[in-house]
């Protein structure tokens, strides 16, 4: 009887005779022998990873649902930055749930990401409009770190020399709980001030206060930016962003920075996230902006198009000098919000926040006729004096809400886009009211008074067909999983599957608000028990945070609780961080974020550490050393030997290891960080762990930590043990949501299935590298010849023999209907290619075949001594515009440019647009789209 | 009016007690075209070392140190306009900054043009 096929069998993209074939062409016989030669014996894991069988994805499904269950869907009232929220379901259809969007990797390469650039650029604009300011980059990870890089951005733009920062007292206590995690290694002294009687300012580099506070009431914010702009102090304004459309932007009040979340424009709660925060500067601040920044610039024809811009401000550039370690966005969520508010447009959303204000407003009318004490200013949020607020929780529980208990006597109650008449009828009894009639209850001077939104995005695609078309043009521009093998080294570009990504958007697990009551958690609570023993068995490691929302989240958090650890032992003077110069660029940023300094270690001619370095260093520094940041398999993609030994030398003198785990997808199963010897690492589940790239995000960087450590790991206001270290993200568990995606990728592998993967990610690299390496150097490969689970090609020789540069390469790619392998990283002039084990052996071998012919391209260069300048690679990409013109004016073939392989003739990709010009996007700095007033002349009267 | 050079790839061209600083010719080079330069502002003082600068470029973004102790007098106000300037007139137009020296004898430790033609091959 034939087997039936599991969920391993298509997640791993080859075949059993497939793997066969490629095993003997490495001149092995079995995956066992690969494993063997290729991981070193002294860290091999001995024991089959002690996880559950294996399920089907039907019943891998059936039980989480199970699970799932066990949540309770309440009405939320809660508010406090958490609102539910109407996902239209032309979005939540053809964006959240398809892979053209979600599968997309961050658009470092334009030509192929136009379309979820310009999504962003939409976003961009939304931001820029509603907040009043002059840029907006494209999004953060949530509004609580949104507003600590704020924190950090006035303290290096403010021309004062003081370390002071004043934090009104009516921000969001998660808001207010990051900073003082973000303040405290920095040396920050953090001042409370009350926003409706602020102080007069003096001696700080900024202030925070938030908009609508987290009582409900509206502050007059303009007097205070005054106030602060008179003594030369930086003002971050936290706004909501639906409020926006009916208060004065703080951009027109004179803020210089202004944040908040776009959650409740779409996106479900989700327990916490991910969510995509704004922010947004002045002119001024603009170069210094932490994050992503979509800005328009032109193609080699000359068509507008778009780009990532003032990339080099970021880590990977400028390493310990970066200003953030922030090196991704929340792009399918900031999306999702900038299409909510295309489809919504301005008069929609005003529409909206002003049936908000009106419910709000009968409700509040109501409460104030009884006499109980409430703000006399709100938008959506009505505080009421009770006598027993417990009592009263619980009383609305039982008809049906929950509202939020901000102190013993006080509860709140926010209105969001769900309301209505019925629900406000309930609420009525409940709080024994006389409902008002309503009335506009702003502050008449902060009425918003300025036009926003005015251009075409926002005002064209409000019909469902129109979006969906909208939806469909758009991803058609873009090259995502969904089409072809994305090979970007370091990156870990696999599969997501179907059966993974479904359950996020069972309301179950969506309309669940991150503070609810725990006994409405409990299945949230088990997916999340059985997520962290997983991962804990995986790595090796006594406990597991899950609350760092992105990679360099984790690493913050993970040197967070080195650095809590020492402290605890009278060791805070252990300030020096060691780092390899292979290491990722957010290593050394991540470093600087927590105080640390950062010494660099050599790495020798093989790509290993420079054992000798370390040792000199280690002993110069000594007991001064806090930790070594490495990453294993190296950056290099090999499996250094002398790991082990690397760990002891840092241990000797009382250092830590943090092992960044990037490369996570070469160790599940045949090795582990606890293995290794390390003390903490963060692992990339948007990686090793099928949580998809989502074009940028959203990144969910949980860390795994040796016993030692465990009390260090980030705490938060909600949980009821206390942790030295404060929260790291905004919600307990961060991106919560997509947590079941994890959960479902273990389950439906179990142990057997998760070693295969691994065993499949570093055959396929192998015979990649063993295909390419008659045609391209391979750059580092072990002892054996070997490499982990990625490969870098050497092609500086190509610029020497042929002036052929690796972009030219990388764009002569999306010729052949691929996206590049990382460019440039972690060797300049180099590719490094990564297939995973997702890759069938037939698009392997298509990938090669592309890399082959190109190198063949090159040759024709060398050959007839012809110049890079007029080949076929120089212009590349080819538009269907460019090819079809009616003066050709290349010695190359339209055909050559076209369809070098005849594969393509049948499948073929097209850019929409040639190759951008990065000078001219950096030098026009264009990064939202001007509003229609700008581009109409005088009207001329009819004639 | 000699002209000095630092092991950072700044030019420095000594009139009495004024310096004008840029970067050199094989630095631009280095950067590629240059996008942005953030000049300091006049009247502020600064340490032989350091930051007062930073030049970007589509690949990279660097800092320029002070070569010499001294005050900023005056910034290229053409770069904010046109940066390109650094990549075509590096040594004469591209200037970055002006400054007072406080302490000439600092020159002494510079490099001069022949050093630093030197310095630059061993670079290569």
């Amino acid at each position: 009887m034939k087997q039936e096929m599991t969920f391993r069998d298509r997640h791993i993209g080859l075949s059993d005779d497939e793997r066969a074939f490629m095993l003997k062409t490495l001149g092995l016989n079995s995956m066992d022998e690969l494993a063997t030669q290729v991981v070193p014996d002294n860290i091999r894991k001995q024991t089959r990873m002690s996880l559950p069988d294996a399920l089907s994805e039907v019943d891998a499904l059936a039980e989480l649902k199970s699970i799932a269950s066990k949540n309770q869907v309440v009405r939320t009232l809660i508010g406090q930055g958490y609102y539910h929220t109407l996902t239209p379901a032309v979005i939540q259809r053809n964006v959240l749930e398809n892979p053209a969007w979600y599968t997309a990797y961050t658009p470092y390469q334009p030509e192929i990401s136009q379309g979820r650039l310009e999504a962003l650029f939409n976003y961009q604009t939304m931001v820029v409009e509603l907040t009043g300011m002059a840029v907006a980059n494209a999004s953060l990870l949530d509004e609580a770190t949104a507003a600590a890089e704020a924190m950090t951005l006035c303290e290096r733009s403010s021309k004062s020399k003081s370390n002071r920062f004043y934090v009104a007292s009516n921000l969001y206590r998660q808001t207010r709980a990051v900073i003082e995690t973000r303040a405290k290694p920095l040396g920050f002294e953090l001042v409370e001030f009350d926003a409706h009687n602020p102080p007069a300012f003096d001696n700080a580099f900024g202030l925070i206060v938030q908009y609508t506070g987290n009582d409900g009431a509206v502050v007059d914010i303009q007097p205070l930016i005054q106030n602060a702009k008179d003594k030369g102090i930086l003002t971050v304004v936290t706004a909501d962003i639906l409020s926006l459309t009916v208060l004065e932007s703080p951009g027109h009040l004179g803020a210089d920075i202004c944040l908040g979340s776009t959650q409740r424009f779409g996106v479900p709660m989700g327990n916490g996230g991910p969510h995509a925060a704004f922010f947004a500067v002045t002119d001024k601040l603009k170069r210094n902006i932490p994050g992503r920044l979509v800005g328009r610039s032109i193609d080699s024809e000359g068509r507008d198009a778009y780009r990532l811009t003032l990339q080099t401000r970021e880590q990977h550039i400028r390493r310990e000098k970066a200003t953030s370690n922030i090196c991704t966005a929340q792009v399918l969520l900031a999306n999702i919000a900038g299409f909510y508010a295309c489809y919504h447009g301005p008069s929609g959303l005003t529409a909206q926040a002003q049936r908000v204000h009106f419910l709000a407003s009968r409700f509040h009318q109501g409460i104030k006729e009884k006499g109980q004490m409430v703000n006399d200013t709100f938008f959506d949020t009505v505080s009421v004096q009770v006598s027993d607020a417990d009592a009263m929780v619980a009383k609305a529980l039982e008809n049906g809400f929950n509202i939020f208990k901000t102190n013993a006597t006080t509860v709140s109650v926010s209105f969001d886009e769900a309301s209505n008449e019925a629900e406000l009828k309930v609420l009525a009894n409940i709080f024994s009211i006389k409902l008002g009639h309503g009335a506009v209850a702003l502050p008449n001077q902060l009425i918003r008074k300025t036009d926003f939104m005015t251009q075409e995005a926002f005002n064209t695609h409000h019909s469902e067909t129109e979006m969906m078309r909208y939806l469909r043009k758009l991803a058609d521009r873009d090259l995502a999983l969904d089409r072809a093998m994305i090979p970007l080294g370091s990156c870990t570009m696999k599969l997501n599957a179907a059966s993974e990504m479904a359950p996020i958007t069972w309301p179950e697990f969506a309309n669940i608000h991150p503070f609810a009551p725990d006994n409405q958690r409990l299945g949230y609570a088990e997916m999340i028990h059985n997520l962290n023993d997983w991962l804990a068995e995986i790595t090796d490691y006594a406990g597991i945070s899950l609350q760092p929302n992105s990679g360099a989240q984790g690493e913050y958090a993970g040197l967070l609780a080195i650095q809590g650890y020492h402290e605890s032992r009278g060791e805070a003077h252990r300030t020096i961080c060691l780092v390899p110069s292979s290491a990722h660029g957010t290593n050394p940023a991540s470093a600087q974020m927590v105080g640390l300094d950062v010494v660099v270690i050599g790495c020798d001619q093989d790509g290993n550490i420079d054992l000798y370095d370390l040792k000199a260093k280690v002993e110069q520094h000594g007991t001064n050393v806090s930790c070594l940041m490495i990453t294993y398999p190296s950056t290099h993609g090999v499996f250094e030997t002398a790991v082990q030994e690397v760990c002891d030398i840092v241990h000797s003198v009382g250092g830590q290891i943090y092992l960044d785990g990037a490369n996570l997808n070469a160790q599940v199963g045949l090795t582990s960080p606890g293995i290794i010897g390390s003390d903490v690492s963060h692992l990339n589940l948007h990686k090793t762990f099928c949580i998809p790239h989502g074009g940028g995000g959203p990144g969910v960087g949980p860390i795994g930590v040796a016993e030692h450590l465990k009390p260090f790991m980030p705490g938060h206001p909600e949980f009821s043990t206390q942790s030295p270290v404060g929260p790291v993200s905004a919600a307990p568990f961060g991106s919560a949501m997509i947590l079941p995606i994890s959960w479902m990728y273990i389950r439906m592998m179990g142990p057997d299935g998760l070693k295969d993967a691994t065993e499949s990610a570093i055959l396929s690299a192998n015979y990649i590298a063993k295909r390419l390496a008659s045609h391209y150097p391979i750059l580092y490969t072990d002892a054996k010849g070997f490499v982990a689970h990625e490969c870098i090609l050497d092609t500086r020789a190509v610029k020497e023999s042929a002036g052929v540069t690796v972009d030219d390469i990388a764009k002569r790619l999306i010729d052949y209907g691929f996206h590049a392998p990382t460019m440039s990283w972690p060797v300049a002039g180099t590719l490094m290619i990564e297939p995973t084990e997702s890759e069938p052996l037939a698009e392997l071998d298509r990938f090669c075949d592309a890399m082959i012919s190109i190198r063949q391209e090159i040759s024709a260069i060398e050959s007839e001594k012809g110049s890079a300048d007029d080949s076929v690679l120089r212009h590349a990409p080819y538009t269907v515009e460019a090819v079809t013109t009616a003066h050709w004016p290349h010695a190359f073939s339209r055909q050559e440019a076209a369809f070098p392989v005849d594969s393509l003739k049948k499948d073929r990709y097209w850019p929409p647009v040639g190759r951008i010009d990065n000078v001219y996007g950096d030098r026009n700095l264009v990064c939202s789209c001007p509003p229609l007033s700008e581009y109409t002349d005088t009207p001329t009267e009819a004639a | 009016m000699t002209v000095k050079y630092t092991r950072e790839h700044e030019w420095i061209r000594i009139e009495g007690d004024m310096a004008t600083v840029g970067i050199t010719f094989y630095a631009q080079e280095q950067l590629g075209d240059v996008v942005f330069v953030e000049l300091p502002e006049a009247d502020t003082s600064a340490d032989q070392g350091a930051e007062v600068a930073v030049v970007e470029s589509v690949k990279a973004a660097s800092d320029i140190y002070a070569p010499v102790t001294g005050t900023i007098i005056e910034s290229n106000e053409e770069l904010s306009d046109r940066p390109e300037l650094v990549n075509e007139d590096p040594e004469n137009d591209g200037w970055f900054f002006k400054m007072q020296l406080s302490d000439p004898s600092e020159l002494d430790d510079l490099l001069d043009e022949a050093d630093y033609q030197a310095f630059i091959q061993e670079e290569l």
